[in-house]
């Protein structure tokens, strides 16, 4: 009898049609609109841009970007912000892990993250503004020590420094750098080598920066470089916080975009190259500083130092994160109460009187930005997490194959800088006559969700147990049926935990909307970012509010939903 | 019923097979033990045989049921049953609704389905426990819920990957002679899997030993 070979998982062949299916999706919607937008890009910063009669190659788009008043300044505040904020949250989120790793478990920081990940970047500049700025609770707490009889006249807000700016970013990175930190010790064997080290006469935070931290590098590699792509290129926060004049690059690429004078497009262009060029440059720098600090590293273990001293640079790091998350916290609250307050002088802490009447006069302008808002989240949402349940459910038909590069892809929207594509993007849609349309922001939006989304339901759906649906199968259940009666009830607190994070990035995205909605499309974000800059701030407070709020909400019905369904089965209690 | 193998081994794809090629016959209500060391693969062929094998792994040889040549035909259409060493209830449904979810679709109507159901919790002395949460039985509960929920199926053939191991001494031998009762009853050809002697004396069956290639 010739021994016959048998695919035994005949589901194999749907589940590479299932991928393969998935892949196509992300080529054709994910990187070949980035490559054609870098493409569009690209080809205007050399002096390419039919549209506004653009036909000869030349320089001209460089000489017209040096040309801008300011650029090198511009240039040099992007690097600062950027480059601290990602160094500061980064150092903060490394010394505070090694704290919070030894008293709480992944669950239980997961959810005190939470409300700081679910605030948009924008309404948290917005609140840090109303705290920080010489009118703020800050500075109200100090008069009375101070002696300050009216607002001192301090710029502690769009400093020509940039340090609110960076003080903004370091609040907003460092809860996701700490997250994804603490997702990436789960999977070290931490206690036995802190106990294994510590028996060796190491300290713990020796052990900590000696033994854990090398092992942990490489899991968070990409998210810090996600983190540094977009302090270097952020619009939204750069423009609450940020300097003014000039702005950092991405502000002022924006506002060259947005100028009346459409010649300005061609500078513009070779600006967003440069914006690319410094995300690229800054890239290689931190991997340079990796290869050094591994050599460097090598020598500091071999040496055998036990140096027991390094607690206080644990305190100091954990004083640093609470007293930023302090801080986040008391921006958001400033936000809710600037929203209900109707006067409120100088140097009192809480209002004299209050009102709804915001609310009330800002209702039908919020009602717009609230749908659309709403509109966006739900459909980008949507689509992202049925795009990445087929992904995932493929690799399982096809056999739990996990393929590299296609992970390394999900991460490209995250780390081109927004600007340096979008742009190239919106000439591409213009020319087809997309742009402007609810379709075309959804699926700008989708480019950003879907990473986190994808990244947010790994993890939980390829640690289920893969008996449950060997079992089902056994019982006679088909693929569709184990999926639709088995994963996917069992991975509910996953599946809502990344819905919600799906909604809070939708809700929080800015340039996306601004570009491909055509600057027709107004959603609460759009709106708080131009309110910002207007006087009344108590309008701008109930937008930047219902824009926290939002997320706030989605994340408060991913923990309650699961937890209410699932209140009577105790092996799906507690589970992230 | 019968449950043939016929040349059967495991091989990660494009390497040596993990064990010789097996060939053995079981008859209907027959409990063929397979022993050996661990790390041979034996719960490697049970996984080959019920069709859940990984995709690295290939499998030769010929599986029949009953005559019937099942190799090519996906999991859930071999009408192959399995116990695991866990109960692997699945723990968003009620233990009604497990069992449920396992009765064969020949069986129509709300009331007769809920009806086979209380019975076979009656039979498993879990009578009245259908709204109960799997994680709040014993071990012992959940091991006989378990094998409900496997026999409502109809399987034409039964795998078990050391069923009892994960039980108290006590318990053991009461579910061995639950289970085995069973299977002889049914006349449901089985495969069991184990590391304990014990085991093996109790299903009073063919012994295999299995060695390495």
């Amino acid at each position: 009898m010739g021994a016959a070979l048998h695919q035994v998982t005949t589901t194999g062949q749907d589940g590479r049609w299932l991928r393969g299916a998935v892949l196509a999706a992300l080529l054709a919607g994910f990187v070949a609109p980035i490559a054609a937008g870098l493409w569009q890009t690209g080809r205007a910063a050399f002096g390419i841009l039919p549209a506004i009669g653009a036909r000869a190659p030349s320089l001209d788009a460089w000489h017209g970007l040096l040309a801008v008043p300011g650029l090198a300044t511009a240039v040099r505040h992007s690097l600062v912000t950027g480059l601290c904020a990602t160094i500061l949250s980064l150092a903060i989120a490394l010394g505070f892990s090694a704290v919070v790793h030894a008293r709480m478990t992944a669950i239980q920081s997961a959810r005190a993250l939470a409300p700081f990940l679910a605030v948009p970047h924008a309404a948290m500049a917005i609140g840090l503004a109303f705290l920080l700025s010489p009118s703020g609770w800050i500075a109200r707490a100090m008069a009375p020590l101070a002696g300050w009889e009216a607002p001192p006249g301090i710029a502690s807000v769009n400093d020509a420094l940039g340090l609110s700016l960076t003080l903004g970013l370091v609040v907003k990175e460092l809860p996701f750098l700490l997250l994804v930190i603490l997702a990436a010790l789960t999977q070290i064997p931490v206690t036995r080598q802190m106990a294994a080290g510590r028996a060796l006469g190491y300290g713990h935070g020796i052990v900590w920066a000696k033994v854990i931290l090398p092992q942990v590098w490489p899991l968070i590699r990409l998210p810090v470089l996600v983190v540094l792509a977009y302090s270097l290129s952020v619009v939204d926060m750069a423009m609450i916080l940020g300097p003014t004049n000039p702005p950092t690059l991405a502000v002022l690429l924006t506002r060259l975009f947005f100028a009346p004078d459409i010649q300005m497009l061609l500078p513009a262009s070779a600006g967003a190259l440069l914006q690319l060029g410094l995300v690229v440059l800054s890239f290689t720098g931190l991997l340079l500083a990796e290869a050094t600090a591994r050599h460097v590293g090598r020598w500091w273990l071999r040496r055998g130092g036990r140096g027991l001293s390094s607690e206080p640079i644990l305190a100091t790091m954990t004083a640093l994160a609470l007293i930023l998350a302090a801080l986040g916290a008391l921006a958001i609250l400033t936000l809710f109460l600037w929203s209900v307050a109707w006067r409120w002088p100088w140097p009192l802490l809480l209002p004299e009187s209050w009102s709804m009447r915001a609310w009330m006069s800002a209702q039908s302008g919020f009602g717009r930005a609230l749908s659309a808002t709403l509109i966006l989240a739900f459909a980008t949402t949507a689509l992202s997490l049925i795009l990445a349940i087929a992904w995932l459910e493929g690799e399982d038909r096809y056999g739990g194959k996990r393929a590299g590069w296609a992970e390394a892809l999900i991460y490209l929207p995250l780390l081109v800088p927004q600007i340096a594509f979008l742009f190239g993007l919106n000439l591409l849609f213009l020319k087809a006559g997309l742009t402007g349309g609810i379709g075309a922001a959804i699926w700008a939006q989708v480019l950003f969700v879907f990473p986190y989304v994808m990244i947010t339901l790994s993890d939980p759906w390829r640690a289920l147990d893969p008996r449950l649906d060997q079992a089902a199968a056994a019982l006679g259940a088909g693929p569709w049926r184990r999926l639709f009666r088995i994963k996917l009830p069992v991975l509910l607190a996953p599946l809502a935990t990344a819905a919600a994070i799906g909604v809070a990035v939708s809700v929080a995205q800015y340039l996306p909307t601004l570009f491909m909605g055509a600057g027709r499309i107004a959603t609460l974000t759009t709106e708080a970012v131009t309110l910002s800059s207007a006087s009344d701030r108590r309008i701008t407070a109930v937008y930047a509010s219902l824009q926290a709020a939002l997320p706030f909400l989605a994340y408060s019905l991913a923990i309650a939903l699961p937890a209410f369904l699932h209140r009577h089965r105790r092996d799906l209690r507690g589970g992230a | 019923m019968s449950l043939d193998l016929a040349g059967v081994t495991v091989r990660l794809r494009h390497g040596a097979a993990l064990f010789p090629p097996l060939t053995l016959s079981v008859a209907a209500g027959e409990v063929v033990t397979v022993m050996g060391p661990s790390g041979i693969g034996k719960s490697m062929l049970l996984d080959a045989l019920g069709g859940h094998l990984p995709r690295r792994f290939e499998m030769t040889g010929q599986v029949l049921l009953n005559g019937c040549d099942v190799t090519a035909r996906p999991a859930e259409a071999r009408r192959i049953g399995m116990l695991f060493q866990d109960a692997v209830l699945f723990p968003h449904l009620s233990v009604g609704d497990n069992l449920a979810f396992g009765l064969s679709q020949t069986v129509r109507g709300r009331a007769a389905r809920l009806a086979r159901i209380a019975a076979a919790l009656d039979q498993a002395g879990l009578a009245g426990m259908e709204g109960r949460d799997p994680a709040t039985l014993s071990g012992g509960q959940r091991a006989r819920a378990a094998l409900m929920r496997t026999l409502l199926a109809d399987p034409l053939a039964l795998l078990l990957d050391e069923p009892f191991s994960k039980l108290d001494a006590g318990l053991k031998e009461d579910m061995r002679r639950f289970t085995f009762a069973h299977i002889r009853d049914r006349g449901i050809p089985a495969l069991m899997v184990t590391h304990d002697p014990v085991d093996a004396q109790a299903a009073a069956g063919p012994v295999i030993e299995m060695t390495g290639p």
